[in-house]
């Protein structure tokens, strides 16, 4: 029959209006300022840095290796090192940035930057309403620490595994420093006949100023 | 005093002067590149006489932004990202014809589980793909956004699962060279399982709506036709060369990663007019899905990345590889050539919708002014990929 197959069709769009009342499937949007969905725990947007603890300058994780500035595809990280070195979460001297800046306008959300990083430092967020009303959108350092709760609370199956992980190279580093403190005080008892080594006198006065309380990673 | 120029300045370059055309009683028309049935920012000069096309060309370039050489001055990993934006629906299929060349410029193996899982991926762009070009084609035609907006809610579905995945709904950025970049979340080969097991329900009523429609058929059937020697002859890859009747996929011929354990068929169109290469379109889904719930069954367990893969610093040895895959538009490939550094020396595309593009003028000639716009519509071309 002619016209069969635009009846057909109507039928069709009858159908799908008349679910749109009732059925749950065909209401797949919200209404989005007033109601937002709950990003998937995977969701990327910009990156932004993790720092350990309460204190955002000492606790931060980044060493300012550049590794990220150098594979960033767009090219939208910009690091300068600062010359003074803090102790990091293992109590090793490590560099720190001095300016870390990530042009929000170019970046595209690749999340290279995150999947390189051998500090775990850089994460994605996972932020969007970004737009503001010039056009300038460079994060500084300031905006973008925000504390490992965060990451905990965005990615919380990725942060409890570098959680994890940093919590056990934390314990091996300290059992290593406490076997090499407990041979240099058995050392001390028993002083060698030949001379001491430069080494040990190292490890002498870091013993006698009492090591920093490093930060907690877990 | 000023001397006079002593030649006019050239024309070469000029547009073409429209009182030309008009000269013989035929009309010159600028069609894009702001016009929204070119699918992008895609201009196309036709002349016309009457209603009758009787010249077309196509001009593009207006997207371009430089893709290749950025490639060349990156290194292998940086390029990934920028794939994704080649073909901004399908960025699975565009990641994998890249991480395929640079496996094979490496010499890298691919886990087993992460084959399956590129499979899964691929195919599941395929569907929401075609069934958006389904959507856009009909838009064309003047179907104003009712069935783009059913395929849009099934391709929302496929797009969830995505964003799981990678953390992207569309810059998916989720294939590495010697696997994937993270494993499947739990509970997502189920959701997906039920997403392919849904959609053959879609098709039925997509299908219920368009396919036996008296305007379509009168719209589209014996409209473009694409004869099987010219697509053999330009190049045509993709849905629009098997509407034309030739038996060519490149998942059959190259059985690139894994495709040769599954069942599947290809299907073929007869005239090669518009209406085929819709047809062509919903059967491949239909095939698509098959193809799903095959790998969705045997996915084994295991890494997902090979141990040796190394992402960073990859020096791949002098020499040179072509990748390529069928892309949701046809043969998509890249081919790239090494000096053993950190960047490759030379980095090309072939892209499917760009070559594609070249038999549009073909299918147009003779055919009214308001088919242009659905002929077009029926290549399925991005301009992100025709660009670059």
């Amino acid at each position: 029959m002619l016209g069969g197959g635009i009846i057909q069709g109507f039928l069709e769009t009858g159908r799908n209006f008349c679910g749109s009342y009732y059925d749950p499937a065909r209401l797949t949007t919200v209404q989005y300022p007033e109601v937002r969905l709950a990003p998937w725990e995977n969701a990327r947007t910009v990156p932004f840095l993790v720092y350990d603890g309460a204190d955002a300058i000492a606790g931060l994780r980044c060493t300012a290796c550049t590794i990220c500035e150098q594979e960033c595809p767009a090219h939208c990280i910009e690091i300068v090192k600062d010359t003074a070195k803090r102790a990091d979460y293992l109590g090793k001297l490590q560099l720190q940035p001095k300016v870390f800046n990530i042009d929000a306008m170019v970046c595209m959300s690749c999340g290279i930057c995150a999947e390189v990083c051998p500090f775990d430092s850089i994460k994605m967020d996972q932020v969007y309403d970004l737009a503001g009303g010039n056009r300038s959108l460079i994060l500084t350092l300031k905006d973008l620490s925000k504390s490992n709760d965060y990451f905990r609370l965005i990615h919380p199956t990725e942060a409890a595994l570098v959680d994890a992980a940093r919590a056990e190279e934390q314990r091996k580093a300290q059992a290593k420093k406490a076997a090499q403190i407990s041979n240099l005080k058995s050392e001390i008892a028993n002083p060698p006949p030949a001379s001491p080594a430069a080494p040990v006198s190292d490890l002498k006065s870091e013993i006698s100023n009492a090591p920093p309380a490093s930060p907690v990673a877990a | 005093m000023i001397a006079a120029p002593s030649e006019p300045p050239s024309t070469a370059l000029a547009a073409p002067d429209p009182t030309e055309a008009a000269g013989q009683g035929l009309l010159e028309v600028s069609m894009g590149p702001h016009h929204p049935s070119t699918h992008g920012v895609f201009r196309m000069n036709v002349v016309l006489d009457g209603e009758t096309v009787v010249k077309l060309t196509p001009v593009f370039g207006y997207l371009h932004r430089n893709h290749e050489k950025i490639a060349e001055k990156n290194s292998y990993l940086a390029s990934i990202p920028y794939t994704d934006r080649l073909d901004y629906i399908c960025s699975m299929t565009n990641n994998w014809a890249y991480v395929l060349s640079v496996e094979k410029l490496a010499g890298l193996p691919v886990p087993e589980r992460a084959e399956y899982i590129r499979v899964i991926v691929a195919e599941l762009t395929r569907l929401f793909n075609h069934a958006c070009l389904a959507g856009f084609l009909f838009q064309d035609m003047g179907a104003m956004g009712t069935p783009l907006m059913y395929a849009f809610r099934e391709r929302e579905k496929i797009l969830d699962l995505f964003e799981w995945l990678t953390g992207s709904r569309m810059m998916c950025n989720y294939m590495r060279f010697g696997g994937c970049r993270c494993d499947l979340p739990p509970g997502w080969l189920q959701k997906a399982a039920a997403v392919a097991a849904n959609f053959p329900a879609f098709l039925d009523h997509f299908e219920a709506l368009l396919t036996g429609n008296e305007i379509i058929r009168a719209r589209s059937e014996g409209v473009g036709v694409l004869p099987r020697n010219l697509a053999i002859n330009a190049g045509v890859t993709g849905p629009g060369l098997r509407a034309s009747g030739v038996n060519y996929d490149v998942r059959k011929v190259d059985r690139y990663g894994i495709y040769d354990r599954f069942k599947f068929r290809v299907p073929l169109g007869g005239r090669g007019d518009v209406f085929d290469r819709y047809m062509v379109r919903v059967l491949e889904m239909r095939e698509s899905v098959k193809i799903l719930d095959q790998a969705l069954r045997d996915i084994p367990a295991g890494p997902v990345m090979d141990a040796r893969a190394k992402l960073r610093n990859l020096r791949p040895k002098a020499g040179e590889a072509y990748g390529r895959v069928e892309s949701p538009k046809g043969e998509l490939g890249f081919y790239l050539i090494s000096d053993g550094g950190p960047t490759p020396w030379r980095y090309r595309i072939r892209p499917p919708s760009l070559i594609n593009l070249t038999v549009l003028e073909d299918m147009c000639l003779g055919q009214t002014v308001a088919d242009v716009v659905i002929i077009l519509g029926s290549i399925d071309i991005v301009l992100g990929e025709v660009d670059r």
